[in-house]
């Protein structure tokens, strides 16, 4: 049996440091927004000449007056996606850019793919991104709120707050763009913690009502432990499909995939290290189970 | 737990091979006879443009408002209620009434029965809206009435867009409402989007006037530009013949002037106009109006009462075949916005399919390993599920034609990965029961029942984070929703029939070995 339970007190401080430290990022620095976020238009482009390249593209855009311009490779030496802040939302943009285009490097490049969100769009799509995590996080408390005693749901939900902050954390520090697939992620990865969450405490609340005599410190450490090849099995054959995807699942599927892998690491971590570490604090015994089967 | 009657295992196999088959019909093509369902794919895999245009109905409520000022001025003079100094600001219309009037000018208004303010009987709610503000009267829309005309003239532009979409022929277009104000137009398989654009950019209204220099004409005047930008004219507010009158427009050589023109035909009351107006205007400029601009501006050398004529205006054979396409298909209510666009070629969107395949393959490869190295005997039972697993949950997304998007195959890997879980917190629980109990039907008894309800818990947390993500998410990700949340059903169901019906029939064969697993 690992002593997992030795360790709550360092993993509980290095947690709120992390949250700390993310909240601060997510204030301060603030998140990479998308084009799905932000507005603007973006154009994925293929070239077949070796003179198009990161920097005579830069050159092209700028002189075309579009407002904040980035342009980066994207996977492969013959792709990038160029990224532009529209600003004036000009109706023909993505002709003038061809026409543009055209001038210094003739036919050799195509448009594989041309996104463009106007402002209202924009917003329309971040408040019901904000919405539905918001939504979500509600209806997993009240979920857990039916299925458990109050205590494993403050537990339950201050671990999946961790798993969602530390996740965008991690997006703001390394400015990873934040689009609608990093909003599926991250439901997903709340959808995930839980899930991870609710079996250990499935088993904590079991034990509770079968052992009087241990202790809660002990006893989720027992849970844990039980459960243990389990969080590891589970996690890793997932992990191993994420792996799939940000490998070769194409540039497209990279940022929701590698929120996906963070929100795993991050979700097994919590489910041990701060949902059953509630749990302890708050003292919870065999008799807060089974004050609450008496009223069932 | 363990017990299958032969019904059962005969139903597992039945629907089992069921899906195995419809999932199979994707790769085979059963002349649509048999069985003609198939999965779609989305337009981030097959490629094609996505288009979000918004109406702007601001024009619209404007000439409406205009045409209410007529209406009300004509209604009180007949009751014989004066009002005076009727005007149009901010979208209100403003009046003054008299002391004594006043009060029967806003019963009138608020009158259920009022003609002049109708919709009450069948909405409980006036069209117009009367604000007393002391003797000068504010009338607007109410906001039933704002509805009433956002989704009328939202009726008006789904049908013209569906016609210019149609003439342009391209395969299966998509068109749907959005709210009140917005349409969606979905166009599989197209690479560039730019002649549809355009094409919907255009509000096409087409009025024939005559250019004058009487600035006093008794219509009013307006001065408008040429299509090139440069020139000017002063054009009369007397609309001759307009878009309405057209019964086709096509796009013709002229070999005389070697000239691309647009030839149109008119209807009988835009003949009998066009005639009477050509007889008596020869020698003037006829100016042909399009969305506020001069196309160009001929003199009239003959009376035509042929009803049909051309127009020309430096075209080549591309401007001239869709002016004609937009005259033919009718003007636009109000001009519409392109305010979100997604495009995908076609190379790309293939491109996402194998590399979505690849990655679900490695992934599915990976797991299945993973599981074999892990479990054994069970491993292969996990396996075997897995991939009727896959097989059911493809078949179910083809019985129901949903729609695959890229983030949806990330969805179906994601399944691969997860779907084992409920398979292993069995498994693991069976481990945990066989240490102090030696029979072995007991302890699978004991493990499949005792882990039922951290599998349902476990499995309705992302059922609930599915759903959230169907409803609220857009497009693309609105596959991933599907996938992932029809992936948690077939999981369950594979769990608890297949495997578990492998699993008895595999523990009943060998219940007194030692350490079955």
């Amino acid at each position: 049996m690992i002593a997992f339970n030795k360790y709550y007190n360092h993993f509980n401080l290095l947690s709120s440091i992390l949250i700390v430290i993310s909240l601060l990022l997510l204030i301060f620095k603030g998140l990479n927004f998308g084009i799905d976020f932000k507005g603007g238009t973006l154009v994925e482009l293929r070239a077949s000449d070796s003179k198009i390249n990161v920097s005579s593209l830069r050159d092209r855009f700028n002189q075309m007056d579009l407002g904040d311009v980035s342009v980066k490779k994207f996977g492969n030496d013959t792709d990038f996606l160029v990224k532009f802040e529209n600003k004036d939302n000009k109706k023909n943009i993505i002709e003038e850019i061809k026409v543009n285009l055209d001038k210094s490097f003739g036919n050799n490049y195509d448009f594989r793919r041309v996104e463009n969100v106007g402002p209202k769009v924009s917003a329309e799509l971040l408040k019901s991104g904000v919405i539905a995590i918001s939504l979500s996080l509600a209806l997993m408390l009240i979920y857990i709120w039916i299925r458990f005693e109050w205590q494993f749901s403050l537990g339950a939900i201050l671990a999946l707050f961790h798993d969602v902050i530390v996740t965008l954390g991690v997006f703001s520090l390394f400015s990873f763009e934040i689009n609608l697939s990093i909003i599926a992620a991250v439901l997903t990865i709340v959808g995930y913690s839980m899930n991870d969450t609710v079996v250990i405490f499935d088993r904590v609340r079991e034990n509770l009502r079968k052992y009087s005599d241990i202790k809660i410190f002990e006893l989720t450490n027992i849970s844990i432990n039980e459960t243990l090849s389990r969080t590891i099995i589970t996690s890793a054959t997932t992990l191993l499909a994420l792996l799939a995807i940000y490998f070769f699942g194409g540039e497209i599927l990279k940022g929701f995939s590698l929120a996906m892998i963070l929100g795993v690491v991050f979700g097994t971590y919590s489910s041990i290290y701060i949902a059953n570490t509630v749990l302890v604090r708050l003292r919870v015994s065999q008799k807060t189970v089974l004050r609450e089967d008496e009223k069932k | 737990m363990l017990y299958f009657s032969k019904l059962r295992i005969l139903f597992i196999t039945l629907f089992s091979v069921l899906f195995i088959l419809i999932a199979s019909s994707n790769l085979f093509k059963f002349d649509d006879i048999f069985f003609d369902k198939k999965i779609n794919l989305g337009l981030d895999l097959q490629g094609g443009s996505y288009l979000l245009l918004e109406i702007d109905n601001e024009p619209v409520i404007e000439q409406k408002l205009q045409n209410l000022t007529t209406t009300i001025r004509n209604y009180f003079k007949e009751k014989n209620i004066k009002i005076n100094n009727i005007k149009i600001e901010n979208q209100n219309i403003f009046f003054n009434v008299t002391e004594n009037d006043k009060q029967s000018v806003l019963d009138i208004f608020k009158d259920e029965n009022s003609d002049l303010n109708p919709y009450y009987p069948r909405f409980k709610s006036h069209q117009l809206e009367i604000e007393d503000t002391g003797l000068n009267l504010k009338v607007n829309f109410s906001r039933q009435g704002l509805i009433k005309l956002k989704t009328s003239s939202q009726d008006q532009a789904i049908e013209i867009v569906r016609r210019r979409v149609d003439e342009v022929g391209t395969n299966e277009p998509n068109i749907l409402k959005r709210g009140n104000n917005r349409i969606l137009v979905e166009l599989p398989g197209l690479d560039d989007p730019m002649r549809i654009k355009s094409l919907l950019g255009k509000t096409a209204n087409l009025t024939f006037r005559f250019v004058t220099n009487d600035e006093n004409d008794r219509f009013g005047v307006e001065k408008l530009k040429f299509e090139n930008g440069l020139e000017e004219a002063t054009v009369s507010k007397r609309i001759i013949i307009s878009g309405e009158n057209l019964l086709d427009a096509q796009p013709k050589m002229d070999t005389q002037a070697n000239q691309t023109i647009v030839s149109f035909t008119l209807d009988r009351v835009g003949a009998k106009r066009f005639g009477k107006a050509t007889s008596t205007g020869i020698g003037k400029q006829l100016a042909i109006v399009l969305d506020g601009k001069i196309i160009s501006a001929p003199v009239v050398r003959d009376t035509i009462a042929s009803g049909s004529g051309q127009i020309s205006g430096g075209f080549t054979f591309q401007t001239a075949t869709d002016l004609a396409l937009l005259l033919r298909s009718g003007a636009l209510p109000a001009p519409l916005e392109i305010i979100e666009e997604r495009t995908v070629g076609p190379d790309l969107g293939q491109d996402s399919i194998n590399a979505g395949m690849i990655a679900l393959a490695i992934g599915f490869i990976l797991v299945i390993i993973f599981m074999f190295v892990k479990y054994k005997i069970f491993g292969l039972i996990t396996n075997v599920t897995l991939i009727v697993n896959l097989f059911i949950l493809l078949g179910v997304l083809t019985l129901f034609e949903a729609t695959l998007t890229l983030p949806g195959i990330a969805g179906i890997i994601l399944t691969v990965g997860m779907a084992v879980d409920a398979n292993v917190l069995i498994f693991e629980r069976i481990k945990e029961e066989l240490k102090d109990e030696n029979n072995n039907i007991l302890a699978f008894d004991g493990g499949y029942t005792k882990s039922r309800t951290a599998i349902l818990d476990a499995n309705i947390t992302t059922l609930l984070a599915a759903i959230i993500l169907f409803f609220m998410g857009s497009g693309p990700v609105k596959g991933f929703a599907v996938t992932l949340g029809v992936g948690i059903f077939t999981t369950l169901f594979s769990v608890y029939f297949i495997a578990r019906l492998f699993t008895s029939i595999y523990v009943s064969r060998n219940k007194d070995k030692e350490k079955l697993i």
